[in-house]
């Protein structure tokens, strides 16, 4: 997946001569996670640096270079950091465009690496989701492949709107069941990672079916995407998995019709429980479905508590919890 | 050294209702003493002028020292003209507001020279970075319609942003203003990141910043800073001491025994403090950082000195916080009177040129008030339509905005 984001960023650099990608570590050294690595050297310093460890200053200098009509791409190391840049995510770029009646537009994505599972304890390990979904004016997106993360990423980059592109990075190296006592599987055995070199794009506003079932649908995103995989497995239960992609704006449609087809929903994120983005999913479950539900709409998430180092696996929403509730929605 | 308990230092300004201010604080240089390095300087060397005074015009009106521009006569009058603007336009809109025309006003009154001088020093295609008292940038410009400021003041159906800001907070990228957040701060990087944008694509053109002394205490401020110094931006950061936050004495904000310049020492950024009700002043310190930036020289800091003549805002009170007559004793005196002073001085302007200049200038002012009223105001119900309220959240309105609209159309308020 590492390779299928800088594809993405090496495509955009080649065709959009507006297109500049800085954040801490991202020029000589390729950045922490090696997402940017070789690309300094080869479209120069002007165009891809390092930038100082200052979050807000990241973001506020993209939305200068924005309004002078570039598209910076920024990489907040890690998503745990992006407070520092609260006030310029969520009343200067996400609102730009609106108080000025389309004078000026803040065109930016924001690249953070989210979610735990690496004993990043928790300074290293959030899943701010919810933060963003609930601010008007941003898109929010979080892949769960390769192919995915190079098309959403590219699509985000040509998008106007200010994009926050959330990375989860147990997900960097493989498709990350939840099995953390088992060997790591990498991408390239999985189909996921068949990544063209050239251009392409994944459209903003559309949900993916993961897996087809009819027993029950699984709302789910990032590397909860493959767990719940794991989970329909492991309990038999013949579960539809729908990969969000794009968390707000929602593609509503593809959900709706999965849950009016199961008649039974379990929400599985990784952040979180309480006000966490499975709520909001919840609500529009009920309010679109609510004569089609069987069963009580159930969330499998993190616990409300900050992510813990030594307790990481009691902490994360493993196959185990989620085949739980698979299995108690079906309860008669 | 005595060594008793430890006490809080809570700094406090010298005068307050009841007793006027010493204004030893502010520790002027005369007209004419500070040096004027070339442009190409590097900031250590110059480092002492974060701590003096630039000033130009002396007590008789005379251009001295080696700051002193060479301008020609007819911009200096154009620069009266359009201070004259500004004050006529703001005296007209405290009116209004009184009037309950408009919700809400902040004018510049006593600030006037900062914003429509240093407008004289930028180039088509710069931007400004603004923050809610440099109306002059616009006022200054006769591209600018006045009707269409004052249907943005009054929220009306023809206020270009719609009815989504406040009274004041313009936007207008064609004559080089970004849009005005309300939050503070945040724009000094913005402007940095433009500055940065020029650059990178080799581009001539420069930015300019603007904050207040209160704001200056945001981190938004210190990282502009950095990122300016590291990149070596094309930016000119403005920083606007007029003494008030608010109710709050610059003090507060760090200004005690120090000058805001010298934030920008620290940082390795040219700097000065400057004489902000000095047209002349403000004109050479602004050319001197516009040249710098033109020239790959980096950003240049300016503390400008001036005083808040007025009420932060025509929500605010100041008499509950500062000496009535606070104004007419500050040492720096009124910048028109300054300019006026100078201009007859030099045999370009008179009492007679003074006095029709600022009726002719009322008028204006007062047609264009009477024109976009016409269009109607926020408190007599004319104001945009509904179905504006959902667009601009992004490019295309996406479905679950479309459905929102659909359920106030339906539904009502």
């Amino acid at each position: 997946m590492i390779q299928a984001l800088r594809s993405a960023m090496d495509v955009m650099l080649g065709r959009d001569p507006d297109v500049v990608i800085y954040g801490q570590d991202v020029g000589y050294f390729g950045g922490v996670f090696r997402c940017t690595e070789g690309l300094q050297a080869k479209y120069g310093s002007s165009r891809v640096f390092d930038a100082p460890i200052s979050e807000g200053g990241i973001v506020g200098a993209a939305i200068g270079m924005a309004a002078y009509g570039l598209r910076p791409v920024v990489e907040v190391q890690f998503a745990d950091y992006f407070y520092p840049a609260s006030d310029q995510i969520v009343s200067e770029a996400a609102r730009l465009r609106y108080r000025s009646a389309g004078d000026f537009t803040a065109p930016i994505t924001i690249r953070m690496p989210c979610g735990g599972g690496i004993y990043g304890g928790q300074t290293h390990s959030q899943s701010p989701e919810a933060l963003f979904t609930h601010v008007c004016g941003l898109r929010t997106v979080m892949p769960s492949n390769p192919y995915d993360a190079k098309g959403l990423l590219i699509a985000s980059i040509e998008n106007d709107d200010p994009i926050i592109f959330l990375e989860p990075k147990r997900l960097y190296n493989g498709p990350f069941d939840g099995h953390h006592d088992r060997p790591v599987v990498p991408w390239s055995a999985h189909p996921s990672s068949e990544v063209p070199e050239e251009h392409y794009t994944v459209p903003l506003d559309s949900a993916a079916v993961f897996r087809r079932g009819t027993d029950v649908t699984v709302l789910a995103y990032g590397t909860m995407v493959f767990v719940s995989e794991a989970a329909a497995r492991e309990s038999g239960v013949d579960a539809e998995i729908i990969d969000l992609r794009t968390l707000w704006p929602l593609d509503l449609a593809t959900i709706v019709a999965s849950v009016k087809k199961t008649g039974r929903c379990v929400v599985v994120h990784e952040a979180t429980r309480s006000s966490g983005f499975g709520a909001e999913l919840a609500a529009l479950v009920q309010e679109h479905c609510f004569y089609h539900l069987e069963a009580p709409i159930e969330r499998v998430t993190g616990w409300d508590t900050p992510y813990p180092h030594a307790l990481e696996w009691a902490y994360f929403p493993g196959p185990e919890r989620v085949a739980a509730a698979l299995k108690r929605v079906l309860e008669p | 050294m005595s060594q008793g308990t430890l006490h809080l230092h809570v700094p406090e300004p010298t005068g307050r209702p009841g007793h006027g201010t010493d204004f030893s604080y502010l520790h002027l240089s005369r007209a004419g003493e500070v040096r004027r390095p070339p442009v190409d300087t590097a900031p250590v060397d110059a480092a002492d002028l974060a701590y003096t005074l630039v000033r130009v015009l002396d007590d008789e009106g005379q251009a001295v020292g080696s700051w002193a521009p060479q301008i020609d006569a007819e911009l200096l009058r154009r620069g009266m003209r359009a201070m004259l603007k500004t004050r006529a336009f703001d005296a007209r809109m405290m009116i209004a507001q009184r009037q309950k025309k408009i919700s809400f006003y902040m004018q510049c009154l006593g600030e006037e020279a900062i914003a429509t001088a240093h407008a004289l020093a930028l180039q088509p295609g710069d931007m400004c970075f603004p923050t809610y008292r440099q109306q002059g940038l616009l006022l200054a410009r006769d591209d600018v319609s006045m009707v269409e400021l004052i249907c943005q003041l009054m929220s009306n159906q023809r206020d270009p942003l719609k009815g989504r800001q406040l009274p004041v907070m313009y936007s207008y990228k064609r004559a080089g203003f970004f849009s005005i957040s309300g939050n503070l701060a945040t724009q000094f990087i913005h402007a940095v990141g433009w500055a940065m944008a020029s650059a990178i694509k080799g581009d001539t053109k420069i930015a300019s910043a603007w904050i207040g002394d209160g704001a200056t205490a945001e981190s938004d401020f210190h990282t502009a800073l950095t990122f300016a110094h590291v990149y070596r931006a094309p930016v000119i950061l403005n920083v606007v001491n007029n003494q008030w936050a608010i109710s709050t004495f610059q003090a507060i904000a760090g200004g005690e025994a120090t000058t805001f310049a010298a934030r920008g020492v620290g940082c390795g950024i040219a700097s000065l403090r400057v004489d902000g009700n000095d047209f002349l002043a403000v004109i050479a310190a602004s050319r001197w950082a516009a040249e710098r930036a033109r020239g790959n020289l980096g950003p240049t800091l300016i503390e400008w000195i001036t005083y808040r003549a007025g009420a932060h805002s025509t929500s605010d009170d100041p008499s509950r916080y500062r000496p009535k007559d606070d104004w007419q004793k500050f040492p720096l005196g009124d910048p028109v009177a300054r300019l006026k002073r100078h201009l007859i001085g030099i045999g370009k302007w008179s009492e007679e040129e003074h006095e029709a200049t600022r009726t002719a200038l009322e008028a204006e002012v007062g047609a264009a008030f009477k024109e976009a009223a016409q269009y109607g105001s926020l408190l007599d119900g004319h104001i945009p339509p509904v179905a504006t309220m959902f667009e601009d959240v992004y490019k295309d309105m996406p479905l679950h905005l479309r459905e929102q609209l659909r359920e106030v159309e339906s539904q009502g308020r």
